[in-house]
């Protein structure tokens, strides 16, 4: 927390899932004891493109949007937007938790750039002072599932202050039903 | 009904996390807004995604999507007159559809009342263009309220419905994108269902309602006495906030969600300036205004896009006699862009720098960028495709608004002008004049169609233009959501005669007419390369639905078979046209050339396999472990 505000900056690409991520953790913040406000990308990046998402906690947040250079925490969905959220968003001794899913952008796929590294990510995260965590995993049942993923490392890792098991349990009640909230309540728990 | 729906429609007082769009819903409700229209457009289909929440029978407003903003305003303004408190709303650059009919409104006795609805869309984040609307508001005479926040948003519409109703003139709301879609818990207050009366009130009487030559005078002089009282009103307005951080030296004018970034940079300040946000920005609060200039000596005017308030300012200083330094718009690029946290700190610590907010500036590595592209499977891919095999390098390729847009991009490059909806045929006739050497191509989609379209391509039959113009039709209004479409079948209420393009093409009387599936490649290519070498108006519709609502409305009814297409390693020569050329987003190239079909993005549609010279891509199966062939 500095100055009141506790910033959490969400990147992906438009079709992984970024609303529900962040529908999740506005209304789960809020049951922790945070005033929380936010945006999303809505409208044309939708198709395929950079998505985010600003989070803020507390008081001292007064506009929905994160300043440049400012997050607390950087939460991506995807290698390349994990960089760009990092290099971009992430502040000083801040911390990037990211879902290392691969979706190519358009100028690597054409072979004109290349792809971004691991290394690469570690590497702004070691300039930057910033804490790292990469999580992957093959296996989960459904890849719409990856945001999920990520929430149950936030919470193993203790990323949001005060957040609890029970506030995101409470939060993913109020938007999911039947055996999509199963899924992804088993997933948080697993 | 959804959960939104049976939210919205609470009669105690709640409060709920919601986005701006969704807390206006919930004005409209409390204000007994009976009649709401729109043509949808970012940042503002949110709103009508909540009203459609609430089922039709327990609606207790009339909503469409009309076929254009100009039609919705004139829908809106028509139930206005017969006495029914009305709103319209569209995007920014949809007020120019209206215009027309939306300068006339202040002339009107408007007996219901009647709130415009503005997203306005700084940053130009779904928009051709980022202009400021706050001008309309000035040349037409008109109210205008700026709120900075979901809560805003809501009491602000209350506000302005209130006294459109008390003084029959219409009020407009601005939105920006961010505050159309900002998330906070709003308190909504207690909602009183007030019964319709249906009688129909129109009473030329409360006119007139024909400004013709002298007439127009009364009518004007009426509009610019009613922006008096609206005038009184800013000064008073429950919005305005004076910060007083007991500065006299330095001060700030806002208004907007600038005024929030403001908040954000002082909070890391010592000696803060004083802030004086104004709830209006036309009329303005001058009263207000002249008093916080004249109590300190330098004031900045805070203000995204142009200098519409500065202006205003410095002609009142001047007015009063005042000697303050009045600073606004320095750089060129105060007039870019969204006056975020980061920009209006930028701002502020140039002006200021003694403020301590000077940022350095940053070098770290950044990935290729990721611009928005065609979904997987989207018909446009497969007809850009084809279409690009039948024209020369030279020829010339006029884009329109939609998804099809995103064309322009590598690699297919279809598209390479755009002004505005609808414009495409006009564009492209006046491409086409004394120009013997490089065919023309025009590329429309079948909502904007109907929305703006059928005007240039009566032009260009009746003005015998020489053009191919290819009708990209998935059967909806796609990038701003799905919304239906007059040739679509239904309307936001249930079935609707689904208009045919090709009967109405048919009647209008191209040279040519040709339709074809977008997949079938080998056949849109040859009509292309037919059409273009005739002389004449040719028309081609080229078809498939939206994959991406035909994907999930297969998987919300069930019925989503999960396959995709792999590439077959072995047989695979390297060509690299299903990447390169074909270019869907689920091809995924490794450092050695290696392609692969991604399994979260490939949705197995097939369009792809026509575009492999090998047929090493496979078709599309049921996926096992998601792993390749």
């Amino acid at each position: 927390m500095t100055n009141q505000h506790f910033d959490i900056y969400m990147i992906g690409v438009g079709g992984q899932g970024i609303g529900l991520l962040s529908e999740t953790l506005i209304r789960a913040a809020e049951r922790a004891g945070h005033q929380v406000r936010g945006v999303d990308t809505h409208g044309l990046a939708q198709r395929g493109g950079t998505v985010t998402s600003c989070l803020r906690l507390g008081e001292g947040a007064h506009s929905p949007m994160i300043r440049e250079g400012a997050a607390d925490l950087v939460l991506a969905l995807e290698r390349h937007e994990a960089l760009r959220g990092a290099a971009t968003f992430l502040r000083r001794a801040g911390t990037l938790l990211y879902f290392d899913a691969l979706w190519q952008p358009l100028n690597v796929r054409l072979g004109a750039q290349p792809q971004t590294t691991t290394a690469e990510v570690e590497a702004v995260c070691g300039q930057l002072g910033a804490r790292h965590l990469r999580i992957f995993d093959p296996n989960l049942p459904d890849p719409r599932m990856q945001n999920v993923s990520l929430l149950r490392t936030l919470l193993q890792e203790s990323l949001v202050p005060g957040l609890k098991l029970q506030h995101l349990e409470g939060a993913l009640g109020e938007l999911l039903t039947g055996k999509v909230l199963e899924a992804n309540l088993a997933l948080l728990n697993a | 009904m959804s959960k939104l729906g049976s939210m919205l429609l609470g009669r105690e007082s709640f409060s709920e996390i919601v986005i701006g769009n969704t807390a206006l819903a919930r004005a409209m409700l409390e204000t007994g807004t009976r009649v709401v229209t729109s043509y949808p457009g970012s940042p503002t289909p949110e709103i009508a995604d909540a009203i459609l929440g609430i089922p039709e029978d327990q609606r207790p407003l009339y909503f469409e999507f009309s076929t254009n903003e100009k039609v919705a305003t004139e829908v809106a303004f028509g139930a206005s007159v017969n006495g029914h408190l009305s709103c319209v709303f569209f995007k920014s650059v949809g007020l120019n559809v209206a215009a027309d009919s939306f300068v006339q409104l202040a002339h009107m006795e408007l007996l219901g009342g009647l709130v415009i609805i503005l997203g306005d869309d700084p940053g130009a984040n779904s928009s051709q263009n980022e202009q400021d609307n706050r001008h309309y508001a000035r040349l037409a005479h008109i109210p205008m309220w700026e709120p900075a926040s979901a809560s805003e948003a809501y009491l602000m519409y209350k506000e302005a419905a209130r006294l459109s109703v008390q003084l029959r003139k219409p009020v407009i709301l601005r939105m920006t994108t961010h505050v159309c879609h900002a998330k906070e818990r709003v308190q909504f207050d207690a909602w009183e269902p007030v019964a319709l009366n249906p009688t129909p009130r129109f009473d030329p009487a409360n006119g007139p309602y024909i400004p013709i030559a002298s007439a127009v005078f009364p009518l004007k002089a009426r509009a610019r006495a009613r922006l008096g009282d609206f005038a009184a009103h800013a000064e008073g307005c429950s919005f305005n906030r004076l910060l007083d951080h007991n500065n006299s030296h330095r001060g700030v004018i806002t208004a907007g969600l600038p005024f929030l970034s403001l908040l954000d940079c002082l909070e890391d300040v010592g000696a803060k300036p004083d802030v004086l946000r104004l709830g209006m920005v036309f009329p303005m609060a001058a009263e207000k205004i002249a008093a916080f200039l004249a109590a300190h000596d330098e004031v900045l005017v805070l203000e995204e896009l142009d200098d519409f308030l500065e202006q205003a300012i410095k002609a009142l200083a001047y007015d009063r006699g005042l000697h303050t330094k009045i600073v606004g718009k320095v750089a060129p690029e105060d007039w870019l862009g969204e006056f975020t946290p980061g920009k209006v700190r930028t701002i502020l610590g140039r002006l200021w720098p003694d403020l301590g907010l000077a940022v350095a500036a940053r070098d770290l590595p950044l990935p290729s960028p990721r611009p928005p592209q065609l979904c997987p499977g989207c018909g446009h891919r497969a007809a850009f495709w084809a279409i690009k095999q039948a024209l020369a390098d030279t020829d010339i390729t006029v884009a329109d608004i939609g998804c099809h847009t995103l064309g322009f991009q590598a690699p297919y490059r279809m598209g390479q002008a755009l002004l505005s909806m609808g414009h495409c045929t006009g564009t492209a006739a006046g491409l086409s004049l004394f120009n013997q050497t490089r065919k023309v191509v025009a590329f429309i989609g079948d909502s904007t169609f109907f929305h703006a379209g059928l005007p240039g391509i009566i032009n260009a039959i009746f003005n015998h233009h020489n053009f191919t113009l290819i009708v990209l039709e998935n059967g909806t209004t796609a990038m701003t959501g799905h919304q239906d479409h007059p040739g679509s079948g239904h309307n936001v209420t249930g079935p609707s005669h689904a208009m045919s393009l090709d009967r109405i093409l048919e009647a209008l009387g191209p040279t040519s007419l040709r339709r074809t599936d977008a997949y079938a490649g080998v056949k849109l290519r040859q009509m292309v390369t037919e059409a273009v070498a005739e002389p004449g108006f040719k028309v081609i519709i080229a078809s498939h639905p939206c994959m991406l609502k035909a994907t999930r409305e297969a998987r919300r009814a069930g019925t989503f078979k999960d396959r995709m297409v792999t590439v077959n390693q072995t047989t695979c020569t390297l060509a690299h046209d299903c990447v390169s050329t074909f270019a869907c987003p689920t091809f995924q190239m490794d450092a050695e050339g290696r392609v692969t079909t991604h399994p979260d993005l490939c949705i197995g549609d097939g369009s792809c396999l026509q575009s492999c010279p090998a047929r090493a891509v496979t078709p599309p199966a049921p996926r096992g472990n998601g792993k390749e062939s």
